[in-house]
């Protein structure tokens, strides 16, 4: 990890260019070093951070003075910091011990009530650190009105509350101190010095914990991990030591290699999707898959399975194509050094952790990481390793057709279009939070949002699921519609999964946008494209559906407007 | 180590953390000598220089002293231990 001295350096590099992102920092210690961090790790991630840090213990004073510094500041995001040495003051002073973690949860819910009425932002808490004051010793454990006991019971609330609150976020400081120890996360004479709550060496871990929730939060993600095997999957070589010879599950240090695999097929339960680039021959590569008693993954696991003798850059090229998402959005695990750099070198944007030697530490290192932060996960999730499997099916269905209609129309498609309901809330919400290259606006919702504009009278909404004979994609775009007039209609949002590009899906999607304005009797539907670093491809998108530009707006006239050719047929 | 051997390495440890190459310390000078030794940087530098030679200042020490000739005796007596 970066230290502090890294990050206070890296501020420098704060990147230009791109919309700033103004985050504020409440918290109830010191907080310039947390500002530091905070902005440091930004850089790092390639976030432009604005930050406005109020002054020294001022939560309650920004948050509810109607005027304060906060509210002119219009922070998208709030970090609130608090840290167990204050939690410990006012439990002291507190008479009714057993109900000190009610209070402090129904004062973390007025907090968020108050911001969430007054601003349109995201609020970043903390858990608190866990220690024992040892008024207690170990009977703190059973003693409900201990600090201990108090305080995990906090933490858990707080949790709680998140999970209820879509707003909510979470700097789970209370495990990343377990990793460090709390002997190394808080420094005794600083505290004492400046009221400082958090030693430098931890404030990266807290720096990075809330720059990966802010930029999970802005759709940067990652979806995949491509993984080798020979030493990084298995101890051994496959191709060398045979099946029975490789090192998985009780075999030497075979350990190591079975808890990465844990790992990743929980990641993939989440909807990580798995793929393998390995330089082997495919059937001897994916033997273990089929026939070792002690593989976790297996075959099914893997969405795409690459596996053949030539490089590894190319291979991890033709995987991002078949899978259609950014290069960014993937991470390459690869025990040997000299493959590492070579795709790096190549793909810049690839993340590409520097596995250590010893696969021992494998998982130590990359739980340290938190490559996978989301800010999101819904049901859709779970199915995601099938819809890419079924994907990499339609590619290779693909090739066998010359007339790229005759291909569309064998896939026998089917679309369900709907408004935004109680049950499609969650994943439009994660659209508009994830999706970046077929986004047109890149306008951000979270769920409270899109609950607001699906009751809204002036907007409409369409959700669209797809399914062909290979399977079901789910829910893969998403419109919302805004009246800003009598006769016309604006695109606010067109959001589409890349999962189904190159489908004619656009087509199907412009026939019923077009039928829902003439329905409610719009005249005109108008469009614009704002261009980001990575919707690229929807730059030319209204020209190529027959808009024509009318200043810097795309309109089309519904009246006018002729069906056009598409192979999706609607689905009640 | 004498006081001059660990006054060079503080100096290094200071143009490191305030990130300038010109500062020149000697056992007289003073936060007032240096400009961008503040309070901030103060609590930097003290972490800095406690890994350097493996030692642990007190709170009063970090409270007391009047210029760096003062921490140098500190950290001269520290790791003589």
């Amino acid at each position: 990890m970066l230290s502090f001295s890294d990050l206070k350096k890296n501020i420098k590099n704060n990147p230009t260019g791109l919309t700033p992102v103004k985050v504020a920092l409440l918290a109830d210690s010191a907080s310039q070093f947390i500002n530091t961090a905070i902005r440091g790790y930004g850089a790092e991630l390639g976030l432009n951070l604005e930050l406005y840090e109020a002054d020294y213990n001022q939560i309650e004073q920004q948050v509810y003075g109607p005027t304060s510094e906060l509210y002119a500041f219009a922070p998208v995001y709030i970090v609130i910091i608090q840290s167990t040495e204050h939690l410990l003051h006012s439990f002291y002073k507190q008479d009714d011990r057993t109900g000190f973690t009610d209070q402090v949860i129904a004062k973390t819910i007025d907090l968020y009530n108050i911001l969430s009425q007054r601003l349109k932002t995201q609020i970043i808490i903390n858990t608190y650190i866990e220690i024992n004051d040892q008024v207690f010793g170990s009977y703190a454990a059973k003693t409900q009105s201990s600090f201990l006991y108090q305080l995990r019971k906090i933490n858990l609330g707080l949790m709680d509350l998140a999970s209820e609150n879509t707003g909510l976020y979470i700097t789970d400081l209370a495990s990343l101190s377990a990793v460090k120890g709390y002997e190394n996360t808080f420094d005794t004479k600083m505290y004492i010095y400046a009221d400082m709550a958090f030693g430098i060496d931890f404030l990266p871990a807290i720096g990075q914990s809330i720059c990966q929730i802010i930029a999970s939060t802005l759709g940067k993600s990652k979806k995949c991990i491509v993984l080798d095997l020979d030493n990084t999957l298995w101890g051994g070589v496959i191709g060398d030591d045979g099946i029975e010879n490789i090192m998985i599950g009780s075999l030497g240090m075979g350990k190591a290699f079975t808890q990465l695999q844990l790992w990743c097929r929980e990641l993939k339960n989440r909807g990580i999707i798995l793929a393998v680039c390995s330089k082997n021959t495919l059937e001897i590569a994916q033997e273990p898959f089929i026939s070792h008693p002690d593989m976790v993954l297996k075959l099914d696991d893997i969405s795409l399975f690459v596996a053949n003798w030539e490089n590894k850059v190319d291979n991890i090229r033709y995987i991002q194509q078949v899978l259609n998402i950014g290069m960014d959005s993937m991470v390459f695990l690869d025990d040997n050094p000299f493959e590492r750099e070579m795709v790096k070198s190549a793909i810049p944007q690839l993340t590409i952790p520097s596995l250590p030697d010893d696969p021992a530490d494998y998982m130590l290192f990359l739980r340290e990481l938190n490559l996978f932060d989301t800010a999101s996960f819904t049901e859709d999730d779970k199915d995601r390793t099938e819809q890419y499997r079924q994907q990499a099916q339609r590619t290779s269905l693909q090739n066998s057709f010359v007339n790229e209609a005759d291909y569309l129309a064998s896939l026998d498609m089917q679309s369900r279009v709907n408004a935004v309901d109680k049950f499609t809330l969650p994943r439009v919400a994660q659209l508009t939070l994830r999706s970046n290259q077929f986004n047109l606006r890149n306008m951000r919702y979270n769920e409270a949002d899109i609950a607001d504009i699906s009751s809204s009278e002036n907007y409409f909404t369409l959700t669209f699921t797809l399914e062909d004979k290979f399977g079901d994609n789910g829910l893969i775009a998403v419109i919302i519609l805004k009246t800003i007039g009598e006769d016309t209609l604006f695109i606010d949002t067109w959001i589409m999964s890349c999962r189904v590009l190159k489908r004619g899906m656009e087509n199907f999607t412009l026939n019923n946008i077009v039928q829902a304005a003439r329905d409610h009797g719009f005249s005109k539907i108008m469009g614009e494209c704002l261009p980001t670093k990575k919707n690229g491809i929807v730059k030319d998108h209204y020209q190529n559906l027959g808009f024509t530009l009318n200043g810097d707006a795309w309109e089309l006239n519904t009246y006018s407007y002729i069906n056009k050719q598409t192979f999706i047929t609607g689905k009640q | 180590m004498d006081t001059e051997q660990i006054l060079t390495q503080i100096n290094d440890i200071f143009k490191d953390v305030l990130e300038s190459d010109d500062i020149i310390l000697t056992t007289a000078t003073t936060a007032v000598d240096v400009e961008e030794w503040d309070s901030l940087n103060h609590i930097q530098l003290i972490v800095a220089i406690e890994k350097k030679f493996g030692i642990r200042f007190t709170t009063a020490e970090i409270y007391t002293w009047k210029n760096i000739g003062d921490m140098c005796a500190v950290i001269v007596q520290k790791t003589q231990k």
